[in-house]
């Protein structure tokens, strides 16, 4: 028995008991044919522009933006919002905050107050051009899983390495993260569960906006 | 043992309730419209991924090996989520999976909790349970909600409240949600929804989920959702128990690459669902301080000795089946009878009873192929319908009326005379019957056939009769 393991030992050892191959898992795992796609073959370019056409299709605003201007452009994104009180987590960079806003830095805020906010920035972990999807992994600049979920609009900032064209790829990149708190977001939370008409927003941001940065 | 999947032993067989389903106007324009979206959404984005087939196969094999080796992948399984801070429990049968989370909620002190749409805790009929030990269970998937609101039953895997319009909907807002004005349009009904949970999502302690995936390289478990409502109750309680089918096991998490490019493009026609969530264990200062996992066994060690159908366990509950089916078209998904509704739940509700409930189900098939062909794990559906239909047979349980008409056909058929005499009976017993050229009106359970087709009358000579008259 594994131990910290609260076991029923009967119901454990009858369910392992009645199941049970010989051979070599390992071996045979290794075996298995992976006949699809794994690496992207698109240019840059192409994988941006991508990348950026799957955004939008999900409703979600993407605005390209060099290194320099990573704090104006969140300035005009806010300001579009007409966004007041914003969250971010404890460790986002200096720069990329444009004044005169208020900022929330997340020191395990109490979750009503996040929720109090208009809105929520990030930076990211990985992003993928084939589904549109950007991957929080809790690390530099991406806070915890709350603080991207309560507030009614998140504003993601991405750089151009950070993208990728396959899943596969991302998963490769996510090798050292697995363990840590994903949340893959393939645009604004949505339903269909009425008529199956899409609604966008449910209860997680209602919006949700790239700032895609240059290198 | 207490085997359960949901109500299905106490449900009214599958020709009985299909033809009370049938007549039910709304409900088929319902299920043919919600059916329809998806199908049209699905055939888009598979045609746009080259590698389709190629994912299928891969999906199928990863599958395939984890079944073979799945005593091993359990135990790695919950090695790796102790070591990530978890807590693993094992459940043979329903009742003892019921068992477990009742007892870890009250151990809390705590009377609510939130729940992410889990067909295992559908399975298990957990809701029934906690309310019994005084626990109030809240759904928070709008589709689930809108099922647990209006005392309803989930009609499909995917979408559980597809046999339901808006105005319906919207009457089980206004009465029980105590609105006092509410728009028609799908928008504000989620903005009730919206409302109406925002506040138990930030208040109730404990959090109930299934899942999509276990990860038996780390102990991560990865749940896939639309909504955002997943993520509220994954992250937010103290407490987060996950009960999950023992089946839901994955090697390693470069699996998920194959499986998050299938499962949202079969189950809602999307390149990937808005939301998935993968977590491992419990993480200082990000989610709940307490996680535990419920491994359900409820009849899955049957299905997995039975090599022929053991297949049917590589079902990742996209619903793509469900919208192909032409059988599923017409019914809708109550007349299954089960929580697990379409050609997957024909064949996977009666296994998980030990066959000993749900035998029609194996039968409410024409066995076209198209859940087969659709199936982005390829289960042959309809191999296993077949399969299933022998164990039916070999147990005695078919009618008794069909019994001894294949035992007259067998009769019948065992030589020319017989044949000839028998075709000889069939020409004058069929006379009171015949009307306009054609067989109607039938007496007895050939009615059900008659009633609704016109049949072909015995030939006054058959082909034998004619070759040897023949000049």
């Amino acid at each position: 028995m594994v131990e910290g393991s609260k076991v029923t030992a009967s119901a454990r050892d009858r369910i392992l008991a009645s199941i049970g191959a010989s051979g070599n898992p390992e071996q045979e795992y290794q075996a298995i044919e992976r006949g699809y796609e794994s690496a992207g073959t698109a240019q840059k370019g192409q994988k941006l522009d991508l990348f950026i056409e799957r955004l939008t299709d999900y409703g979600a605003g993407v605005y390209r933006c060099t290194h320099l201007e990573i704090a104006a452009t969140i300035a005009e994104r806010l300001h579009a919002r007409n966004a007041q009180s914003v969250a971010v987590p404890h460790d986002i960079p200096v720069d990329w905050l444009p004044q005169p806003f208020e900022f929330i830095r997340d020191h395990a805020s109490p979750y009503p107050q996040i929720e109090c906010c208009d809105g929520v920035i990030t930076g990211c972990a990985v992003a993928i051009a084939d589904t549109g999807t950007i991957i929080l992994d809790g690390g530099s600049s991406q806070g915890r899983r709350a603080l991207t979920l309560l507030p009614d609009y998140h504003l993601c900032v991405a750089f151009e390495d950070q993208i990728v064209e396959t899943v596969p790829e991302a998963m490769h990149r996510l090798a050292e993260a697995m363990s840590r708190p994903l949340t893959l977001i393939s645009g604004p939370s949505a339903t269909a569960d009425i008529e199956m008409t899409r609604i966008q927003g449910v209860h997680g941001p209602r919006s949700m906006e790239v700032v895609l940065v240059s290198l | 043992m207490s085997v359960r999947v949901g109500a299905a032993a106490e449900s009214p067989s599958f020709p009985m309730a299909a033809k009370a389903a049938m007549e039910d106007v709304q409900l088929r324009q319902n299920v043919r419209h919600a059916t329809g979206v998806i199908r049209a959404k699905r055939a888009l984005l598979v045609e746009e991924k080259a590698d389709w087939q190629q994912l299928r196969t891969a999906a199928s094999r990863i599958k395939e090996h984890t079944m073979r080796y799945l005593d091993r992948y359990l135990v790695q399984f919950e090695q790796s989520c102790v070591r990530a801070g978890g807590k693993v429990h094992w459940a043979e049968d329903a009742d003892e999976a019921n068992r477990i989370i009742t007892g870890i909620i009250q151990s809390h002190g705590e009377t609510e909790v939130i729940k992410v749409k889990t067909m295992t805790s559908d399975e298990t009929q957990l809701n029934t349970a906690l309310e019994a030990a005084g626990i109030t269970p809240y759904e928070t998937d709008l589709a689930d909600l809108i099922v647990q609101l209006g005392s309803d039953h989930p009609s499909h895997i995917v979408v559980p409240a597809l046999h339901k319009n808006r105005m319906q909907i919207r009457q089980i807002f206004l009465d029980k949600m105590h609105l006092e004005t509410l728009g028609r349009e799908p928008k504000d009904l989620a903005e009730a929804a919206r409302r109406y949970l925002r506040e138990k999502f930030l208040r109730v302690r404990v959090g109930i989920s299934g899942a999509n995936f276990a990860i038996a390289e780390n102990g991560s478990v990865c749940i896939v959702e639309s909504e955002g409502n997943a993520r509220m109750c994954l992250t937010l309680p103290k407490v987060l128990i996950s009960l999950i089918g023992i089946e839901k096991v994955i090697p390693r998490f470069r699996d998920l690459e194959v499986f998050l490019q299938i499962l949202a493009r079969s189950a809602t026609g999307e390149r990937m669902s808005p939301y998935s969530s993968i977590w491992s264990g419990v993480s200082a200062n990000d989610g709940p301080s307490e996680f535990h996992v419920v491994l359900l066994d409820n009849g899955r060690t049957k299905v997995l000795a039975d090599e022929a159908a053991r297949q049917t366990l590589h079902c990742i509950r996209c619903g793509a089946c469900l919208n192909i089916c032409p059988v599923y078209r017409q019914t809708g998904g109550h007349a299954y009878g089960s929580i697990y509704s379409g050609p997957i739940g024909a064949i996977l509700t009666p296994q998980l009873q030990s066959m000993r409930h749900s035998e029609t189900l194996p039968f409410a098939s024409s066995l076209c192929g198209a859940c087969y062909e659709i199936c982005p794990v390829k289960i042959n559906i309809p191999e296993v319908l077949v399969h299933l239909r022998a164990k039916v047979v070999e147990q005695g349980d078919s009618p008794i009326v069909e019994q001894l008409a294949m035992r007259a056909a067998a009769f019948a058929l065992a030589g020319p005379r017989r044949l000839a005499a028998a075709q000889g009976f069939a020409r004058i017993a069929q006379k009171p019957f015949l009307s306009e050229g054609v067989l109607k009106n039938l007496p007895g359970m050939l009615s059900g056939w008659s009633s609704v087709r016109d049949l072909m009358t015995v030939p006054e000579q058959s082909f034998r009769e004619w070759w040897r008259d023949r000049k």
